[in-house]
């Protein structure tokens, strides 16, 4: 991966499943079925471009699709805005802070590259207002050439540029005319653009959501596989006017519903339950399971399966280190994997992980920039998960627990954020000051600084729910119900085979020893008085 | 002497197939319990309740056949020669003194035996059956009944009483070695028949 964090070799991965998926098809592998477009929009006028630039575009959609830019506009992924119904935070993107690059606001025409839209630099201000600034191609291409630049806003390059910096590689304008005309239904590439390079590249954020699930083997995901249903992100996340459904901020941790069944329900397919049922198992005792266990806990037996590292531990304290001569230092774990960059700090990277269980009702709160922290007690919970075994509407659900180290105010007591990226003389990637860079994160997010800093340990919990294998593969009942159990800990449940009472150990076995030592000592007095009675 | 027929048919049908369900749900039970580790917990787990419906169905035609041929008056206690039993096996046996008990075949159970037997049927199996029962469907609890008792308690007085029946089981197995020879207790509980004095 670039040493700039990126996004770097993506162009490559969607060609190759394209290849894949016209392979596929030519040897007749049956994935989910759908239904024939009824457009075909290379016979439109509007759409023979040549364009300038992608808002041109946009607005040639817009020109038949007449409420579309309306409705993108009213959603988080516009908006990055999120008023949590329980809690009363104002979450999203805008407004969280992570265990990753911090924050978005303070890396804006970086972090602003995952916008659907074009032009957002300043994210003290609402998004661009005009129609023409959202971005339909990110979601809809299907060429696999529509690539938004990881620097420019939002908007793709429109001449020929080097990315990653430094590298000599040359990224060319794609043809925008070509993409318009091919436009259709969101696949895995379109979501996983953005989506599967959370964190700064590849696999690094959720762990479960990574380039691997362009095209997955069945024994990665058996609904995503092109070998199995094939499924699209929207095919459980399904949409409705342009508003995409799931939540990271309010999961829905235990759907009581069950199975979705049109007119009847929520018409949202988010859940495993929509399709499967709340008693999906053969084996009844299997489906007394459901109650307290999330269906990810068995049969998401281990994350980052796909051959993609993801980031489990980023300490940020030691970042800033360069060699003799002044320059950036890069180093690698023994799997191949980056342990240290001067940009970034020391990472530890995982593949095959096994969560970390807990305990969920579905509801997260953040640590917000103005909230002060209870360093008597580190970590600290960048995020925190609600729920409890007393709770009937929380299960034990399955989490990628991302550690490390941030910096913090140690005059204010709170949270800190750094201004990583950009071509100025604040960023830390430019000019490895913590001071600097934190002083201009201060001024960029609103988040007072008193000028002295340190690190703290944090951690902070992503749910997982991604990369279910076929059920052979799933956990058997041994992997809790043992004395060494994946459940170890989780509280306020009683497991056979992993719980028991020591007393009652103690004194049951007592007495089958004291049984079978009173029997032979019988039997032997048996056998040497039946000597005697015989002589 | 004559030789009698002392455990009918079904009596050992019930018995033997009892034994080796007993067991069967032993070993399973105390792998569920953590014990060791064989067949694994899954596999354990699928044969123990399967192997305990068997148990109950047979424990309910063995109810009906007590009833239906008196026999359940076989385990009524008595302590009429009880401490004879018992003063035989701490001593008696090691002396050659006679077994003070005689058979027939109203009451071809010792003081002693009848004592344990009904210990075994009306305590130890009911006290595992029922808290079987209760862990197999844990999820089914009323409200009332789930606001009560949690399922820890209901292992431990499950495991409890599974301790007890492996405790009942040495002992009796070793009991029925007590006879004139090593098998003399052993053979009528296969062939039905054994000669007694009457």
């Amino acid at each position: 991966m670039a040493s700039t964090g990126c996004v770097g070799f993506r162009l490559g991965l969607i060609k190759a499943f394209l290849a894949v998926l016209a392979l596929t098809a030519a040897v007749g592998v049956q994935g989910a079925e759908r239904s024939p477009p009824t457009a075909d929009h290379s016979k439109f006028e509007a759409l023979k471009g040549p364009f300038e630039d992608a808002t041109e575009v946009t607005e040639a959609c817009l020109g038949c699709h007449t409420e579309a830019a309306e409705q993108v506009k009213g959603t988080t992924h516009w908006t990055w805005l999120y008023d949590h119904p329980e809690t009363g935070q104002q979450l999203g993107k805008s407004k969280v802070i992570n265990s990753f690059c911090g924050m978005a606001v303070t890396n804006e025409a970086r972090c602003t590259s995952c916008h659907v839209g074009y032009g957002w630099e300043d994210m003290n201000q609402p998004p661009p207002q005009a129609d023409s600034a959202v971005d339909c191609l990110v979601c809809h291409d299907t060429t696999g050439d529509y690539w938004k630049f990881p620097t420019l806003a939002g908007h793709p390059t429109y001449v020929p540029r080097e990315w990653p910096k430094g590298s000599g590689k040359m990224v060319q304008p794609p043809d925008l005319a070509n993409i318009a005309q091919n436009v259709g239904a969101s696949g895995r590439a379109n979501c996983g653009s953005c989506h599967f390079y959370g964190g700064g590249g590849d696999g690094v954020k959720h762990g479960d959501l990574d380039s691997s699930l362009v095209n997955p083997p069945k024994a990665l995901d058996v609904h995503m596989s092109p070998e199995g249903l094939d499924f699209a992100c929207s095919d459980c996340h399904s949409t409705w006017g342009h508003n995409v459904s799931g939540s990271r901020y309010q999961v829905e941790a235990k759907d009581t519903l069950g199975i979705d069944v049109p007119g009847h329900t929520d018409m949202t397919r988010t859940t495993c339950e929509s399709c499967h049922g709340a008693s999906p198992h053969e084996q009844q005792k299997l489906n007394d399971h459901v109650d307290t266990l999330a269906c990810q806990t068995c049969h998401v037996p281990e994350f980052a399966r796909g051959g993609v590292p993801t980031k489990m531990w980023w300490d940020w304290s030691t970042a800033g280190k360069l060699d003799e001569d002044g320059n950036p230092i890069t180093e690698y774990d023994e799997n191949g994997h980056v342990s240290y960059l001067s940009e970034k700090g020391n990472f530890r990277h995982g593949e095959d992980v096994v969560p970390h269980y807990a305990w969920f009702d579905g509801t997260v709160e953040y640590t917000l920039i103005d909230e002060k922290l209870d360093l008597s007690n580190p970590p600290i919970n960048i995020n925190r998960i609600d729920g409890g075994p007393d709770d009937p509407d929380s299960r034990i659900w399955p989490f990628k627990l991302m550690r490390g180290k941030q910096p913090y105010d140690t005059e204010l007591g709170t949270l800190l954020v750094t201004h990583v990226f950009g071509a100025d003389d604040t960023s830390l990637w430019s000019n490895f000051n913590w001071q600097k860079a934190l002083e201009a994160g201060s001024a960029m997010s609103g988040m007072p600084f008193s000028g002295e800093f340190d690190f703290v340990e944090t951690r902070m919990y992503w749910p997982i729910a991604h990369m279910v294998p076929p059920a052979e593969q799933a956990l058997d009942c041994g992997s809790c119900h043992a004395a060494e159990s994946r459940l170890a800990g989780v509280g306020g449940i009683y497991m056979p085979g992993h719980d028991s009472n020591i007393w009652l150990n103690r004194i049951g076995w007592l007495a089958v020893a004291l049984t079978l030592l009173g029997v032979i000592l019988h039997a032997i007095a048996r056998m040497i008085f039946k000597g005697r009675k015989h002589s | 002497m004559s030789r009698v027929m002392i455990y009918k048919r079904f009596e050992r049908f019930w018995h033997w197939c009892q034994a080796l369900l007993i067991f069967t749900l032993l070993i399973t039970g105390f792998e569920i319990h953590g014990s060791y580790s064989w067949l694994g917990f899954g596999e354990a787990a699928r044969i123990h309740t399967l192997v305990a419906w068997a148990l109950i169905v047979l424990w309910l035609f063995a109810i009906f056949w007590h009833f239906t041929t008196g026999e359940w008056r076989q385990y009524i206690p008595t302590r009429d020669g009880l401490f004879a039993v018992i003063h035989y096996y701490l001593i008696g046996t090691f002396t050659g003194a006679e077994h003070p008990y005689r058979k027939t075949t109203r009451a071809k159970h010792n003081p002693l035996q009848r004592l344990a037997y009904l210990f075994f049927k009306v305590v130890i199996s009911p006290v595992i059956w029922v808290t079987g029962l209760l862990y197999l469907f844990y999820n089914d609890w009323p409200a009332t009944l789930a606001g009560a008792l949690e399922l820890e308690w209901v292992a431990l007085v499950h495991t409890g009483a599974a301790f007890a029946m492996l405790v009942f089981i040495i002992a009796h197995v070793y009991m029925t070695t007590m006879g004139h020879t090593l098998t003399s207790h052993i053979k009528p509980m296969v062939t039905g028949y054994e000669d007694l004095n009457e």
